[in-house]
């Protein structure tokens, strides 16, 4: 997923003796072998995820790991594994969350089958610098996407960004990269941007996979950006992981106007955000998800309904493997013209 | 006083033991079959991509809305970590409070936090002006009813095991299988040939499911892996119900295809206005079984 892939990166190959093979990144024809294997009405990262699974393993890979969230998300893995097993795959495919819980005995368990000499403290260590290493990148993320829409040389972002994840990779002590990243966030400041006091400014919500794989949604972030708008997008590896129950608990009662149960997967802090965005006076919001995501097709309503109260303009995208990529680039010059005449 | 009661989704779990409830407590609940008029209502709240079965639950509130004092609709997250629901049933509430306006009884199914159907109906009937000790006791007498109800009518359908005829096992949620509109037509069909159609919701062998899938986690896809492992080697063939597009089953329908060594039949609704097609397909599925 996106630029996530070096701290995963880094936490294997510092902590387990074991070969990695880097999957290439998603193309066309990821999302093609996925589409012929699954079945019918699947949310489309299981698709992608089926897709990188069939690349990694022609390339000889024989072990795979899966995550699993709340919603269907956790009960991927075992269909992935016998829709492999039926094309003639040998490999072991380990699931580390069922059932939305994270049982960190399961886990351990998992990694001592993995490597038998795994060692728990060395495993710790790294796990805290990979989790300060995700916070830091999180943040830089988001100095870029309220920024690089407004960049006066062209990649400069992007060019910086690729040298301080080079860097990150490198590192071996939190001190070292707590100081890389002052040291980086300060070249980041300096980088010149030409934005304007009043700029368009647009918040991301949706499905956790489609907005952060770029390739899914077709590169929104950087056709949101070409039109000098200011992007504002609250779902991160940091919120996903670690910050994911505060924030629920608190759009729980935030918005509680809108919902009194607590919804499954994101759909409660979707809410929540779309409220929030309307109060801050966005301009609008672009709501992303994978076509059939079940717990944010049950929210739309809702959604649809904070944002005629707060007068905000709102519009869903939905992505699968075969939505055409000029469709959506359409709809969002159409999104962006729109969004401007309501300036004037 | 007059409850009214959405003849969709959760009903078909929950009814039994509500009626007798509701019963002991001279509340009278109001209902509708579904029609196709309820369907193209509950279409025009529904947003496009949802499931069949939550446009007609739409559309019997839209019924409903001015037909009663109350509608219930319980909020149903989980029954422990391992027993969890469809993620429309954790948003049902809330999406009704929205669209429409309505006065609406509801509580909250969520083992992990300790609240349970008894504490939820006592809620309600606290909200309701009756006293504790009197629901307390209408509870009692309404699982006792259950219980015994719920029990025979598991043992007449795993009775039909037994029988000399072809055995077929409809696998589908039970607001798909009993729907007036959905369901019905196609057991109505089925019924013409001399065949013992057997319910896989109406099993008791939740613990099987684990034969077929390790880790599943849905409560109501645990009874049905569980019901198919049971009578996987007593019956002739599996017809799969769903509707388009169902969440759960587009996963556990497809795993199951892959591990049984049967002849099925998988029939997702999107519409029934072409019930020619699904007639054809059964005949055809028929065919087959008798055959072998």
């Amino acid at each position: 997923m996106a630029n996530y892939y070096i701290p995963a990166y880094y936490l294997i190959s510092k902590t387990l003796n074991v070969e990695i093979i880097k999957t290439p990144f998603i193309t066309f024809k990821t999302i093609e072998i996925g589409n012929k294997y699954s079945p019918e009405f699947i949310c489309t990262p299981f698709k992608y995820t089926l897709g990188s699974f069939i690349e990694a393993l022609d390339m000889g890979a024989n072990v795979l790991i899966q995550f699993g969230g709340g919603c269907r998300y956790g009960y991927y893995s075992e269909l992935q594994k016998q829709i492999l097993k039926d094309l003639g795959y040998k490999f072991e495919l380990y699931n580390l969350v069922t059932a939305g819980k994270t049982d960190i005995k399961r886990i351990y368990k998992i990694i001592k089958k993995i490597d038998k000499n795994f060692n728990l403290f060395k495993g710790l260590y790294y796990l805290f610098i990979t989790y300060k290493m995700i916070k830091y990148m999180d943040k830089i993320d988001d100095y870029i996407r309220r920024n690089v829409g407004f960049e006066v040389e062209k990649n400069s972002f992007n060019n910086l960004l690729k040298e301080m994840l080079e860097k990150f990779s490198l590192v071996n002590n939190p001190i070292s990269l707590c100081y890389l990243y002052h040291k980086y966030f300060k070249k980041f400041k300096k980088i010149k941007i030409n934005k304007p006091n009043n700029c368009l400014k647009v918040g991301l919500i949706g499905e956790l996979y489609t907005l952060m794989e770029p390739f899914s949604n077709y590169y929104i972030e950087k056709e949101l950006a070409k039109f000098n708008i200011e992007i504002k997008r609250f779902t991160n590896v940091n919120y996903l992981l670690f910050s994911n129950k505060k924030t629920t608990n608190k759009a729980l009662k935030k918005a509680k106007k809108y919902m009194k149960y607590k919804m499954c997967a994101d759909a409660s802090s979707n809410v929540y955000w779309t409220k929030y965005l309307g109060q801050k006076k966005y301009d609008g919001i672009i709501h992303i998800k994978s076509s059939f995501c079940t717990p944010e097709i049950s929210v739309m309503p809702i959604l649809n309904k904070v944002a005629n109260d707060y007068n905000i303009p709102l519009i869903f995208l939905s992505f699968d493997a075969n939505t055409s990529e000029v469709g959506i680039k359409t709809r969002l010059e159409a999104f962006h013209d729109m969004i401007e005449m309501r300036r004037k | 006083m007059k409850i009214g009661i959405p003849k969709a989704l959760y009903y078909y779990y929950f009814i039994m033991k509500w009626k007798y409830f509701f019963d002991y407590l001279n509340i009278e609940i109001v209902t509708i079959d579904t029609t196709k008029e309820i369907i193209t209502k509950g279409d025009s709240y529904a947003s496009s991509e949802m499931c069949l079965s939550l446009k007609i639950f739409f559309g019997h509130i839209d019924y409903l809305k001015d037909k009663c004092d109350y509608i219930l609709i319980p909020n149903i997250n989980n029954f422990g970590t391992y027993n969890q629901m469809c993620s429309n049933f954790s948003s049902l509430y809330d999406l009704v409070n929205n669209l429409f306006d309505v006065k609406i009884l509801t509580y909250e199914i969520n083992y992990l936090k300790h609240k349970n159907e008894k504490k939820g109906l006592i809620k309600i009937g606290r909200q309701l002006g009756f006293k504790t000790k009197l629901l307390k006791k209408a509870y009692k007498i309404a699982c006792i009813k259950y219980n015994k109800e719920q029990k025979q009518l598991i043992i007449d359908n795993m009775n039909k095991l037994n029988s000399g005829n072809k055995k077929i096992l409809i696998v589908g949620h039970p607001y798909n299988l009993y729907d007036n509109y959905l369901g019905k037509i196609i057991i109505k069909n089925l019924e013409k040939y001399p065949l013992e159609l057997i319910y896989s919701d109406l099993f008791n062998q939740d613990d099987l499911s684990f034969y077929l899938s390790e880790n599943i986690y849905w409560k109501y896809s645990k009874k049905t892996l569980g019901a198919i492992a049971y009578c996987q080697n007593k019956i002739d063939g599996i017809i799969f119900i769903s509707t388009f597009p169902c969440g759960l089953d587009s996963l556990v329908n497809e795993l199951v295809m892959r591990k049984i060594n049967l002849p099925y039949l998988n029939l997702v609704i999107d519409d029934l206005d072409a019930i020619t097609g699904i007639e054809t397909r059964i005949e055809s599925f028929i065919d087959i079984i008798e055959q072998n």
